[in-house]
């Protein structure tokens, strides 16, 4: 999200537009969308918080729960957005600055509502964690490593951690398997795969060899090259269960 | 649906505005209160919930609203921790709770390819016929988001399975409750809040 649009990049870079937030939050409803999370990429670079104004259209609208994800800093940040109608909300930068952001948010709003979301970067063999990376000029390393931030979040009141492995993110082949099997031994708390999805047979394998409770993606879905119906179908024919209307 | 009043019991929950925008969705208009006399005179009362029971219960102790809400004559429909709160008592504190539904609300019991909280789109199981339960079909999955569960027993009208079975639907009289999220479960959700509507 940037400005009231939807936008995509390759790998945190290029944002494209592709579309009205609620032309497409309307769609992806329609289609059997299990969830859908809203980054505001530019709010925590910019110093700002997401405006209060489309969540709560986004509310209204949709009969599926959705996260607000980007610049919350704040227990006030947070409670703005869940009293617009919100699920959850995803903190991502603002926690790695103030790790204590995660303690608070889940005492305030329970752990059910506090999602940790990590950017994660393959390098020399280790997960390294990327703080900003909505704005290139200002993305880092944020001196830690994902596996051990992971736990950390969880044991501070993380209810559920998303974890996009960069280097796969808007690429199209396929999940970081092998990060996610590892993240997945860390974590205790639901699991979100982000990052790589190209195919179908993406999903059923990041269900099926790295057992996240949910994959997430955009390019294909925004791009149409996968229709989430087929693409449930799909899974279903495989055996992975999947809500289907 | 003309005739029909709901309250949603202002708990102090954070986001009782997607439950507003549900009934908005079927037509009907809600509001959002902690007076008890506005309380009394809603044809529909929903006691919403997201948070810690104990904190919950302490809230409604200091408002007076435990024992108003365990009296009401009229239809109440527990959501999530709302539906837990209408059970005896919570591990989750633990506290005593409202006590209108016999019975404790436990956490539930984390495993390898089983993380605690349980999020997600699960099955539904009836156990009983109840008019809450109306036009739903075998293998409709509601959006599920908790830590703690109420056991099988006699209120259960419906069931979900996570590691264990537990309530996902309860009935005693004219006190409902659901452990899910109907106001973001899709076409199923809509027909329970719509059905709660219905019951007089």
């Amino acid at each position: 999200m940037r400005d009231g649009r939807v936008v995509k990049g390759v790998r945190f870079r290029d944002h494209r537009d592709v579309g009205d937030i609620l032309a497409l939050a309307g769609r992806y409803r329609d289609d059997g969308a299990d969830e859908l999370v809203f980054y505001d990429i530019g709010a925590s670079p910019d110093g700002r918080t997401v405006d209060r104004g489309w969540v709560e259209r986004v509310a209204r609208l949709l009969d599926i729960p959705f996260c607000v994800a980007g610049g919350i800093r704040s227990v006030a940040d947070a409670e703005a957005i869940l009293a617009a109608g919100a699920d959850k909300v995803s903190v991502n930068s603002p926690a790695l600055a103030e790790p204590g952001l995660i303690d608070a948010l889940a005492r305030r709003f329970g752990s059910q509502c506090v999602v940790v979301g990590i950017d994660s970067e393959t390098a020399g063999g280790d997960y390294r964690v990327q703080q900003y990376t909505g704005d290139p000029r200002r993305s880092r390393d944020a001196d830690r490593r994902t596996l051990d931030w992971i736990r950390e979040a969880v044991e501070r009141g993380a209810g559920e951690i998303v974890l996009n492995c960069m280097a796969s993110d808007g690429v199209r082949r396929g999940y970081d398997l092998v990060q996610l099997r590892a993240a997945r031994d860390a974590c205790s708390v639901p699991l979100v795969a982000s990052g790589g999805a190209g195919a179908a047979a993406h999903f059923a394998e990041v269900f099926r060899d790295a057992h996240v409770d949910a994959a997430l993606a955009a390019s294909v879905f925004h791009s149409g090259q996968i229709a989430i119906p087929a693409l449930k179908a799909g899974l279903a024919a495989e055996g992975i269960e999947v809500r289907r209307e | 649906m003309s005739g029909r009043s709901v309250v949603i019991v202002a708990s102090g929950g954070a986001n009782t505005a997607s439950l507003v925008y549900a009934f908005e969705r079927l037509g009907v208009r809600a509001a959002l209160s902690a007076d008890p006399a506005e309380i009394r005179d809603a044809s529909h009362v929903i006691l919403p919930g997201v948070g810690a029971a104990l904190d919950a219960m302490r809230r409604l102790r200091e408002s007076g609203l435990d024992r108003l809400i365990a009296r009401l004559p009229q239809p109440v429909l527990g959501i999530c921790l709302g539906m837990q709160l209408l059970f005896d008592a919570s591990a989750e504190g633990p506290t005593p709770c409202l006590g209108v539904l016999p019975g404790r609300v436990e956490r539930l019991g984390a495993g390898p390819d089983r993380p605690v909280p349980h999020i997600g789109w699960n099955t539904l199981e009836r156990r009983a016929d109840s008019p809450l339960l109306e036009g739903l079909r075998a293998g409709d999955r509601a959006y599920f988001v908790h830590s703690y569960a109420a056991p099988v027993a006699d209120a259960t009208i419906a069931t979900t399975e996570y590691g264990a079975p537990f309530s996902a639907c309860v009935q005693r009289d004219r006190f409902f409750g659901v452990q899910f999220h109907p106001e973001r479960s899709a076409a199923v959700g809509a027909r329970v809040l719509a059905n709660f509507l219905g019951v007089r």
